[in-house]
């Protein structure tokens, strides 16, 4: 590199440059850039419109939403419901605590140097959900009572994925190790567990689950439709988690096995100590993303009579009083996915940086 | 020889403990008055039927049915929590025992009368399917449709209603098939098709919500008959006779001019009809193995069946539906109930 190349001026210059590289580099690229360059500009400026400048946020009667734009009034007037379900007014208070303290323990997560950070995240995973476990049903400590089939909207959406997504990560950890050990029963037993709930969609779990179990049990007998949907997420998803975690398992070189062996480390001791760390660090991107599905695939309790945040939505945007506000109902709840999404991902890509081991090349 | 004689005898003693326990249950009565409410399942959303308002409590039709039910059990209307299920769920948890009664806006049929194991208590809606279509089409009666694209939902009666319909008439047309309500209003909406049909009651609904609702019509003619009503299961008679007899006590109070507004007057009628119906004279309560005075407290706390119509359903909600067939039998209608006697 000569001197003057290091001195040219850069700044000014690097816009013009990456434009005329990347946008206009050949007849063709031009070509596309001013044709796509026309859509976007066309269609962001009535998308904008649509959305904010002409919308309807405010006002009291359906009759108010006249404008060309959205009616986010639909949506103001229903969050209370599209956020606790049928859960009672006076009682929301435990949800909003909840919701409280789940962000407490994970906001945190995303400020480096945060203090207590790690305790913070460590409660999010076991305190938590031990105190919502409590809170939420209520009927003990004084709590009121509220029964399951009026937990509704955002906060169901949340509970599904998020014990699906804690309890499904230690039994497919179990399974992982299970599928890897030299014991054949345990070995069987782990291979027909994840090929036979991996092999089937959840939506046929989800529908045995509701459908066809109440009948199996006996008379009299019966466990709430969440709870069984519940079970069956988690053993769903504890079958996909396993196979990622021994995607991880195996990828640790065999000297890693051997050396910790070596030490007169025990089984236990050497999978908590050596081998998981390594392995379960390797394959954040796969776990980040099997709950991230798992996350979207929620919805799927739809079919099963459950309220999450879309069966709420899509219960009420036939109400006749209203004018068509499906899309606005649907715009909501894809930006609700979004949020939870978009942040599950940036966390994980977090936490990657953060426990860089030096497997990346 | 021994084994299979071994395991005979277990198999008749296994099956002795089920038959036990089962003969053991208690009666849906009982067991509804242990829980101290009453689980009544409905639709995950329906106009008019049952549909969340704002506020996140239940409305409609079949849900005020559910009601009735509990304010004659308990006296409190408001003892009662609803278990939405989709059109696959429903009879199961019903046979479950998930929940007590079924009021899910449910066509009476033959076939599920007699073999799913249910009972139809009685009809709290006469539905039928009729035809909504472009004014500019110039049709004025179904029998003109020959060769229409019909836009319908998918997985309902509906779409065997139709065919037979034209099947019958000797027509042909092509079904456009959608999966909610919402796309087949879109579907119409759009012009993919040129009718669009479903149940009478939800038609005005999604007339409703086309951008320019004058620009479409219902046609006059109804091609089917669909009892709504609520279900229970069988073998409990007791409680067949309650959610049948709660039905009818609404439908007599309008015969006999009772409603909310008036019925604590009412109670020192000198009728003898309207003293029986509201436990003032005679034991009809009991019969059944309810309160003496659980005609009040249905009329108390839903309305007679006029009231619980317009309130969801009537010429003055969204809906707005005429009474029609579901009009007293001395109005015209066919809603005619046994009397309370």
């Amino acid at each position: 590199m000569t001197e003057s190349e290091v001195q040219r001026p850069k700044k000014a210059l690097a816009p013009v440059k990456w434009i005329r590289s990347n946008l206009f580099s050949s007849w063709y690229n031009t070509l596309l850039t001013v044709v796509i360059g026309y859509l976007v500009l066309t269609s962001i400026a009535p998308l904008m419109n649509w959305l904010f400048l002409e919308a309807t946020f405010t006002g009291a009667e359906p009759s108010d939403c006249a404008g060309e734009g959205a009616c986010w009034l639909f949506i103001n007037q229903r969050l209370n419901f599209f956020i606790y379900g049928f859960y009672p007014d006076d009682l929301q208070w435990r949800v909003d605590a909840m919701f409280i303290l789940l962000a407490v323990a994970f906001v945190p997560q995303f400020i480096e140097g945060f203090p207590a950070r790690k305790w913070l995240g460590i409660f999010g995973l076991t305190g938590l959900p031990v105190i919502g476990f409590f809170m939420i049903p209520g009927g003990l400590f004084g709590l009121e009572p509220v029964e399951s089939s009026k937990w509704g909207g955002l906060m169901l959406t949340l509970i599904l994925a998020y014990i699906g997504i804690i309890a499904s990560l230690p039994i497919g950890t179990l399974l992982a190790l299970g599928r890897r050990s030299e014991m054949p029963v345990i070995r069987g037993l782990s291979v027909v567990f994840i090929e036979v709930w991996r092999a089937v969609p959840l939506i046929t779990v989800l529908f045995m689950a509701s459908v066809m179990l109440p009948l199996f049990l006996p008379e009299g007998m019966s466990f709430e439709k969440l709870a069984r949907a519940l079970i069956g997420i988690t053993l769903w998803q504890s079958a996909y988690m396993a196979e990622v975690i021994r995607g991880g398992l195996q990828a640790i070189p065999r000297g890693q096995y051997e050396a910790a062996s070596a030490l007169g480390l025990g089984y236990w001791k050497k999978m908590g100590l050596v081998i998981l760390p390594q392995a379960l660090t390797m394959v954040i991107p796969g776990i980040v993303n099997t709950f991230i599905s798992l996350f979207k695939d929620t919805t799927l309790v739809l079919i099963i009579g459950l309220f999450d945040i879309l069966g709420t939505v899509q219960s009420t945007v036939t109400d006749p009083a209203w004018q068509n506000v499906a899309v606005e109902g649907y715009v909501f709840v894809a930006f609700c996915f979004w949020v939870f999404c978009f942040g599950i991902s940036r966390y994980s890509q977090n936490l990657e940086r953060k426990l860089d081991t030096g497997h990346k090349t | 020889m021994k084994n299979t004689k071994s395991i005979a005898v277990g198999a008749v003693m296994l099956c002795s403990v089920f038959t036990a326990s089962v003969a053991s249950a208690a009666t849906t009565l009982e067991s509804v008055k242990e829980k101290g409410h009453l689980q009544c399942g409905v639709t995950t959303g329906l106009p008019g039927f049952s549909q969340p308002d704002d506020k996140g409590n239940w409305t409609g039709i079949d849900v005020d049915t559910c009601r009735a039910v509990a304010a004659a059990v308990f006296g409190d209307p408001k003892a009662v929590q609803f278990t939405p299920l989709t059109a696959k769920e429903r009879f199961t948890a019903l046979q479950s025992g998930e929940i007590d009664m079924l009021s899910r806006n449910t066509t009476w049929t033959l076939t599920r009368d007699a073999s799913l194991g249910l009972n139809f208590a009685g009809v709290n809606y006469y539905d039928g399917q009729g035809f909504l279509v472009k004014k500019d089409l110039g049709v004025d009666e179904a029998s003109q449709l020959s060769g229409a694209t019909i836009c319908i939902q998918a997985g309902t009666t509906t779409e065997l209603n139709l065919a037979d319909y034209f099947r019958a008439k000797g027509m042909d047309f092509k079904p456009l098939v959608f999966d909610t309500s919402e796309q087949t209003v879109q579907g119409f909406a759009s012009g993919r098709c040129d009718v669009l049909t479903s149940d009478r009651s939800q038609l005005a609904a999604l007339r409703s919500k086309l951008a320019e609702p004058d620009s479409a019509k219902i046609l006059p003619e109804t091609i089917s008959k669909e009892p709504l009503g609520p279900v229970v299961r069988q073998g409990d008679d007791q409680w067949f006779n309650i959610v049948k007899w709660v039905l009818s006590v609404q439908i007599n109070a309008e015969e006999l001019g009772v409603s909310s507004s008036n019925v604590d007057d009412m109670l020192k009628s000198d009728n003898p009809n309207i003293q029986r119906l509201l436990g003032t004279d005679g034991d009809m309560g009991a019969k059944l193995g309810l309160p003496d005075d659980f005609g009040y407290a249905i009329v108390k706390g839903v309305g007679n069946y006029g009231e619980m119509y317009n309130r969801n359903v009537g010429p003055d909600t969204p809906l707005g539906l005429d009474r029609g067939l579901n009009a007293l039998w001395t109005e015209g209608g066919i809603m005619y109930a046994p009397p309370v006697r």
